[in-house]
């Protein structure tokens, strides 16, 4: 399987992705410089965290016009497997290939620490590796991880199962207590309609070897590497 | 000149040096340069002479002091660069900016030798938490230091925080960066080769930052000191980023000489001292330089805009230089060229408005300044705490240090610190030391910032000797052997004779700590001025220590590991408490002496901690220092959330057992079956050893002294930073 891993100026989750994918997963991985108009030969392209463009403006709002978003929203209309994770999931959010908003942290404080993740549904190219119901334990590092969204578009994406992860407590309880930042419903990583373009505040590649302390955020790489080897 | 140079802060006498240095009066310009770089800050007039004594060497130091960083060599081909900075003056006008900014320039000092930066530390000083300001200054820079450290992609790791009136109106700000390179990449702050060029890489400049060297750094407060806001500068961590990224490439491609930022005294000193170091001259033609606003060439030469760097290029190469920067959206001009001779000739629009010999700015004078004893020193060492009155309730006291302001958890600061980025920290902030891994190799860093105040203050000798040894005991604590340290030493103005005593003072025993324990101080940094309204800080020389773990599978933790194992007290208690948090907390004192050291003890017992951890013997580890045995014991618990039945005997009286400071001690535990070979480790080396009791279960207990639950500890812990800064203090 062949990833790429998009750099943004001011990316700086781009080494710790290419490690996980390259070194814990032995698959092949390439960076995509956010200047490329044309992206091929991938079978999933991950938008690392960090800060885009120094995130002056609202979060992902300037890396949204790279010149690589449109080739990564056309990779996304075709079918394409796309993974944001934390500035990645905001850039997602500023193009228009998820939907919804990021506000600052209910704290107003920059959070890194471990939360517990209850895997709302595990039947998707990102969860099938995983129990319905699991609890994951990943660390989250951001500012602006606040999620909103209209109330419409929330109930439609709890009808379709497009919300992926929760944020919970240890026993997989969703309560306002293991709400980290203040996003809607917990919610803590979502997909679109398509089910192939997936973002999520929490970090899968800091939690992927023991020794960092938790290896939960393999079975979010180890269900894109299923799911990729069952279509073929 | 004569009002000019005053205001710019030069003596009289140093303005008659910098006239028979140039054989003439000196115009605008070059006063600018001289005021800068014959500062304090920029030139360690008062310090040099003291710091002469400080051992730097060791078979495996790469680089040691007069660099941009120290580097020491790891083996299997990586070398490790590191230094410890201060951001004080500027963090008490704008703690945000002056947070950031300080987090920036030690990151380019790292990077600037090669080195990728991997890891940033912050030892913070504040005054009193129920005060306002002191909320509002924490609140700042802990939002600088994260602001900035967490755009730049480089884990903040650790650090610590100590709160005392002292700091009311002078916080400390002190930041550590660790890097790691190949040695083959090892870059110096030098310009050489006549004719190469000279790139100014990176923001363009403006009028912030103007004079801070000289104004902020290197004079006290008094009530004028907001006004002083705008020579705080701005940072601008996404350029930083770029610079990171663009100057390592740079380097990693060969194409440059020699590379500097761009800090203190801005081109000034980028200028002066890359020449000075090569033995060349330089010429440097100013209107190339890119600007954000007008700006007169006096301003442009001491400009302290950030993110900036100055490399050393030849021709040939220069083209893949500006490729490179181009390609990272940079900045990137040739403002000037490596010249014969040894003068720094400065041009603006074909006019040379400044000819200088660049040594004489790069080596300013040197003072022997007048040392004598302080007169608190007798009064307050003879306390007489014995005559104190005696607690009852242990338990109180004992929730009480653990929930006290300097003795919690820090949990509320370093989860606003991205800890993680880069994924080698693989002892997360809260035990003793951090600790990284070595990616692709089996080894890792242990690091650690250390320096009692209260020590220091009651004798600055003795202070300074144990804030080396409880660093490097915090690293061996973590399995790691101490390798060598940098260090900030954070004084009042030397121009009084009690500061510069304590200064004098702390630094010998810096000195001869260092050369016992056979560590060689690499880097460091001295930041004077630290009074406002005439009051001085208390003298806080702090240290930072970086140690080798040969083998991950050496790490260790605070924590008690599991359940049934022995607790064993490693080194010796005795009845010390003066100086210490218990007599602070309980009776509001700071005297008496600080605990004894022995520095030979301190070895073997450092030595026996690491002999015993690297045979598997010992599996956790915990430096017993500020709360004593009590709260020491308090940690392992609350770290490893699980409990302890706990027996101490002993002559001393309870609290004195429970709350002493005493120093060379370690918290371990072992299985049942390894304590022989601990016992046989220790004896060899004639370090005593006691054996307390078991780990297990919910309460910690110790004698009929101290039964408290685990998780009441741990509420008292890591709720208390959170309801102290919360607010419930009076407004000022």
């Amino acid at each position: 399987m062949r990833f790429g891993v998009v750099v943004f100026p001011g990316s700086n989750c781009e080494a710790d992705c290419y490690h996980v994918i390259n070194k814990v997963l032995r698959e092949d991985v390439e960076y995509v410089w956010h200047q490329e108009t044309y992206v091929s030969g991938y079978d999933c392209l991950v938008l690392p965290g960090g800060f885009s463009y120094g995130d002056y403006l609202r979060c992902g709002a300037i890396a949204r016009f790279s010149p690589v978003m449109d080739a990564v929203s056309s990779f996304a209309r075709e079918g394409g497997l796309v993974i944001g994770i934390c500035n990645g999931f905001q850039i997602l959010l500023e193009a228009g290939l998820l939907p919804g908003a990021m506000l600052r942290n209910t704290s107003l404080h920059f959070i890194c620490r471990f939360v517990n993740l209850r895997v709302e549904n595990s039947s998707t190219p990102w969860t099938n590796r995983a129990a319905p119901g699991q609890v994951l334990r990943i660390p989250i590092a951001h500012n602006e991880g606040n999620y909103v969204v209209d109330r419409d578009t929330h109930r439609r994406m709890v009808e379709e199962g497009r919300i992926i992860l929760r944020y919970c407590d240890g026993e997989g309880k969703v309560s306002e207590e293991a709400n980290p930042n203040g996003a809607l419903d917990n919610i803590a990583g979502i997909c679109n309609e398509g089910f192939n373009v997936f973002g999520l505040m929490p970090h899968p590649e800091r939690a992927s070897e023991e020794i960092l302390g938790s290896a939960d955020g393999l079975v979010i790489w180890e269900s894109i590497m299923a799911y990729h080897a069952e279509r073929g | 000149m004569a009002e000019l140079y005053e205001e710019l802060g030069l003596t009289e006498d140093e303005y008659r040096d910098v006239v028979r240095l140039l054989g003439r009066e000196p115009n605008k310009v070059e006063l600018g340069m001289y005021s800068l770089m014959w500062s304090e800050h920029c030139s360690y007039k008062s310090s040099k002479m003291v710091l002469s004594q400080l051992p730097t060497r060791a078979s495996y130091v790469l680089q040691g002091p007069g660099e941009n960083a120290g580097i020491i060599d790891i083996g299997g081909g990586l070398a490790v660069a590191f230094k410890m900075e201060s951001h004080n003056h500027p963090s008490a006008v704008e703690p945000y900016q002056g947070a950031a900014t300080g987090i920036g320039g030690i990151v380019r000092d790292i990077f600037t030798m090669g080195a990728r930066p991997i890891a940033c530390l912050d030892p913070l000083r504040f005054g009193d938490p129920s005060r306002a300001r002191t909320r509002y200054l924490l609140g700042g820079v802990v939002a600088g230091i994260a602001g900035y450290g967490n755009c730049l992609g480089i884990p903040t790791v650790g650090g610590d925080i100590y709160f005392d009136a002292c700091y009311d109106e002078n916080p400390l700000v002190n930041v550590m960066c660790i890097g790691i390179m190949r040695k083959e990449n090892l870059t110096r702050g030098i310009a050489t080769g006549v004719g190469n060029a000279v790139v100014l890489i990176g923001n363009r400049t403006g009028r912030d930052g103007i004079g801070g060297a000289s104004i902020l750094a290197s004079q006290e407060f008094d009530e004028t000191s907001q006004e002083k806001r705008p020579s705080v500068q701005v940072g601008d961590p996404f350029t930083e980023k770029l610079l990171i990224e663009a100057c390592l490439e740079l380097l990693e491609k060969g194409l440059l000489v020699g590379l500097q930022d761009l800090g203190a005294a801005g081109l000034s000193c980028a200028c002066s001292e890359t020449a000075a170091r090569g033995g060349v001259g330089m010429k440097v033609w100013l209107e190339r330089v890119p600007l954000r606003e007008e700006m007169e060439p006096f301003e442009i030469v001491i400009s302290e805009s950030q993110e900036r760097m100055l490399a050393v290029v030849e021709p040939e190469k220069l083209q893949g230089v500006m490729e490179i920067c181009a390609r990272w959206g940079l900045n990137a001009v040739v403002i000037g060229e490596v010249s014969e001779g040894d003068l720094l000739e400065v041009f603006w629009f074909g006019e040379k408005v400044a000819e200088v010999p660049a040594s004489t700015l790069a080596n300013g004078p040197v003072y022997d300044r007048r040392a004598e004893k302080p007169e608190y020193l007798a009064e307050a060492n003879s306390l007489d705490i014995a005559s104190l009155s005696h607690p009852t309730d242990y338990d109180r006291v004992l929730l009480e240090l653990a929930g006290g302001p300097n003795l919690c958890c820090k949990r509320w600061v370093y989860e606003q610190y991205d800890h993680m980025v880069q994924l080698n920290t693989v002892v997360y902030p809260g035990s003793d030391a951090a600790v990284l891994r070595v990616k692709g190799t089996s080894k890792a860093l242990a690091v650690s910032c250390d320096g009692n105040s209260r020590y220091v203050y009651l004798d600055p000798y003795l202070g300074t000797q144990i804030a080396v040894a409880e660093s490097a005991r915090n690293v061996v604590a973590s399995g790691g052997v101490p390798m060598a340290l940098t260090n900030c030493l954070n004084f009042g103005s030397p121009e009084r004779p009690d500061i510069f005593w304590q200064f004098r003072e702390a630094v010998r025993g810096l000195a001869d700590a260092a050369r016992h324990l056979e560590l060689p101080v690499v880097s460091g940094n001295v930041s004077f001025y630290n009074e406002s309204f005439g009051e001085a800080i208390y003298p806080t020389p702090v240290i930072g220590m970086v140690g080798l773990i040969g083998n991950l599978a050496h790490r260790r933790t605070m924590g008690f590991p599991a359940e049934g194992l022995l607790v064993v007290l490693l080194g010796e208690t005795m009845a010390e408490l003066g100086g210490s948090e218990y007599l602070h907390l309980v009776h509001g004192l700071t005297g008496g002496r600080p605990p004894a050291l022995d520095l030979s003890r301190e070895k073997v017992v450092q030595t026996t901690c690491i002999e015993a951890i690297r045979r598997g013997i010992i599996r956790s580890a915990h430096d017993c220092s500020e709360g004593g045995a009590a709260v020491a014991l308090l940690e392992c618990c609350c770290y490893g959330e699980r409990g302890a039945d706990l027996r101490a005997e002993s002559d001393l009286l309870p609290h004195e057992w429970l709350f002493s400071e005493s120093q060379s001690r370690f918290v371990v535990t072992v299985a049942e079956e390894d304590l022989g070979s601990l016992r046989r480790l220790a004896t060899v080396r004639g370090v005593p050893l006691q054996v307390l009791g078991r780990t297990g279960g919910r309460r910690l207990r110790i004698n009929d002294w101290i039964d408290l639950e685990v998780a009441e500890m741990r509420r008292a812990r890591e709720e208390a930073l959170e309801r102290i800064l919360s607010g419930g203090g009076h407004e000022d």
